[in-house]
């Protein structure tokens, strides 16, 4: 990518040597991770690999049995769900958690930042799902978080609405440039989003891919279905 | 032929004319037909109540005609202390309703956030709830004597344990993914009550004021009916005393007038608190 030259070179979040164990069963083992400034990781790997796992503790959601975590006090985390208060007007949703006075001001600038600028006093359930998960991007950027972290945000929208999302996204973080790590299975979307790739396997990241964009599209996402354990032509396997 | 085969020819023997009838558009009725039809059936009993009265098919002493109540109702309105009585008794119904509901909520609250008042509490109210509360009737008057004491007491109780345990359920069934968002927020212990706990806890805790209002009106009835010296229980079992039917049913319709009266209002506040819900909204956004 051309920008990375130009980006601010301070880490958003560092990991050093993250273990971390459910009882006698090893989750993450020895995990290292530097995440810069308004740069995109997205991580990949299979379900019950431990990336969720990982976005917790980086959260601060989950304890941790050993390593360090370098993160900013408060980051920013969208989930799967939108998870709006469903008794809260929108942007009473997207001003939860801030301080200071002009909260109203600032929510409607996040909402419009999202296209959803009209619906202030709107109530969530009048929202569809790919409009739900903008208010909670809202929710995620108005308080500018050095780091984002992002759980499959998209998995549960349909097709046509996930790319429009991952149009927002780009631009949004391009805008604010936070650190950004998002969890997926979704080899295409990594692609599209990603700074660099991550798979994850047994709870190290077992392959990097910086290079985006360089090699065509076909042959990367060959080359990540192929580390996460999908093997697409048969002749060849 | 078998049994089975003679089914199988009879269910296939089905009159042509029917089977190939033209398709009739079904008859159906509007909204407001189907609201004028649930009014028939009690405007038709209360004429007949009404004709049988007048015919003299009915003693006055076992059941007086509805225009007799409407006009007893007037008369003790206009002359008598129903008004007063019906005061008195709805004064009662709610010093006991704010007794009882803010001792429940206090305690419900504390339940729902605390394992700890859980362990301390839980156990000895579940007990006490088992006793039907009519059943303490008798140890509350040793107690209180007969006197407003033992009323008001009588209705706190009945309204403490539908509140209580509606309380303590809501706040249990927050979801507990709402809860983890507000720790990604930031939210300090007081505005995760206030802006997630409490607000997701309310649907259930207006569930549980709604019953108590009910057991409220019951608690009453029954205090009212031993010993009062006023209120419309008093005027009840004076009436009985003088054999005046119309009077007894003119406070049982004052007893359902204002149980009716209080759910409503019960459901209007449903309605304003809980537009967000899909469930209870009428007109709202």
């Amino acid at each position: 990518m051309t920008n990375g030259a130009l980006r601010d070179r301070t880490p958003s979040v560092v990991v050093t040597d993250l273990r971390r164990a459910y009882g006698t069963k090893v989750v993450l083992e020895q995990l290292n991770l530097r995440i810069e400034r308004g740069e995109f990781v997205v991580l990949l790997g299979e379900s019950g690999c431990g990336k969720t796992t990982l976005l917790r503790a980086l959260a601060g959601l989950d304890a941790i049995d050993g390593g360090r975590i370098e993160a900013p006090k408060r980051p920013a985390v969208v989930f799967q769900e939108h998870r709006l208060l469903p008794w809260d007007s929108l942007w009473r949703n997207v001003s939860l958690g801030m301080q200071g006075s002009d909260l109203r001001e600032r929510a409607a600038a996040a909402l419009t930042e999202v296209g959803l600028g009209d619906r202030l006093d709107d109530w969530p359930r009048n929202l569809s799902g790919g409009q739900a998960q903008r208010v909670a991007l809202a929710r995620a950027l108005v308080q500018e978080p050095q780091l984002l972290l992002l759980d499959e945000p998209f998995a549960a929208l349909d097709a046509l609405t996930r790319i429009r999302m991952h149009t927002l996204v780009k631009e949004l973080v391009a805008r604010h440039q936070p650190g950004v790590l998002l969890v997926t299975h979704d080899v295409d979307e990594a692609i599209v989003l990603a700074d660099r790739i991550l798979v994850m396997r047994d709870g190290v990241i077992a392959f990097e891919h910086r290079e985006i964009g360089q090699a065509p599209a076909a042959e990367t996402r060959a080359r990540l279905l192929a580390e996460l354990g999908v093997v697409l032509d048969r002749r060849a396997a | 032929m078998s049994t089975f085969e003679q089914i199988l020819a009879s269910a296939s023997s089905v009159p042509p004319r029917e089977q190939f009838a033209p398709r009739r558009q079904p008859f159906t009725l509007g909204r407001r037909g189907l609201l004028a039809i649930s009014w028939l059936a009690p405007i038709a009993l209360i004429v007949a109540w009404e004709t049988s009265a007048q015919f003299g098919w009915v003693s006055p002493q076992v059941l007086p005609a509805p225009s007799k109540v409407v006009r007893t109702a007037y008369r003790l309105a206009t002359s008598g202390t129903l008004l007063t009585d019906l005061g008195v008794s709805l004064l009662r119904a709610a010093t006991g309703f704010a007794i009882g509901g803010s001792i429940a909520f206090t305690l419900g609250v504390l339940v729902g956030f605390s394992r700890l008042a859980e362990a301390l509490i839980d156990r000895s109210i579940q007990m006490i709830r088992a006793i039907p509360f009519l059943a303490l009737l008798p140890l509350v008057i040793v107690w209180f004597g007969v006197g407003e004491g033992e009323k008001i007491f009588l209705v706190s109780l009945g309204v403490t344990f539908p509140i209580y345990i509606n309380t303590t359920l809501g706040i249990r069934q927050v979801d507990p993914k709402l809860l983890e968002l507000g720790r990604v927020q930031g939210l300090s212990r007081i505005q995760l009550i206030r802006r997630i706990i409490l607000p997701g806890a309310l649907p259930s805790i207006l569930t549980g004021v709604r019953y108590s209002l009910a057991t409220a009106w019951l608690a009453l009835v029954v205090a009212e009916t031993i010993g009062a010296q006023s209120g419309i229980g008093f005027l009840a079992m004076d009436a009985r005393e003088f054999l005046r039917t119309d009077v007894v049913v003119l406070t049982i319709v004052i007893y359902a007038l204002i149980g009716v009266v209080a759910d409503a209002i019960a459901r209007l506040l449903e309605r304003r608190l809980l537009a967000w819900h899909p469930n209870y909204a009428s007109t709202a956004r």
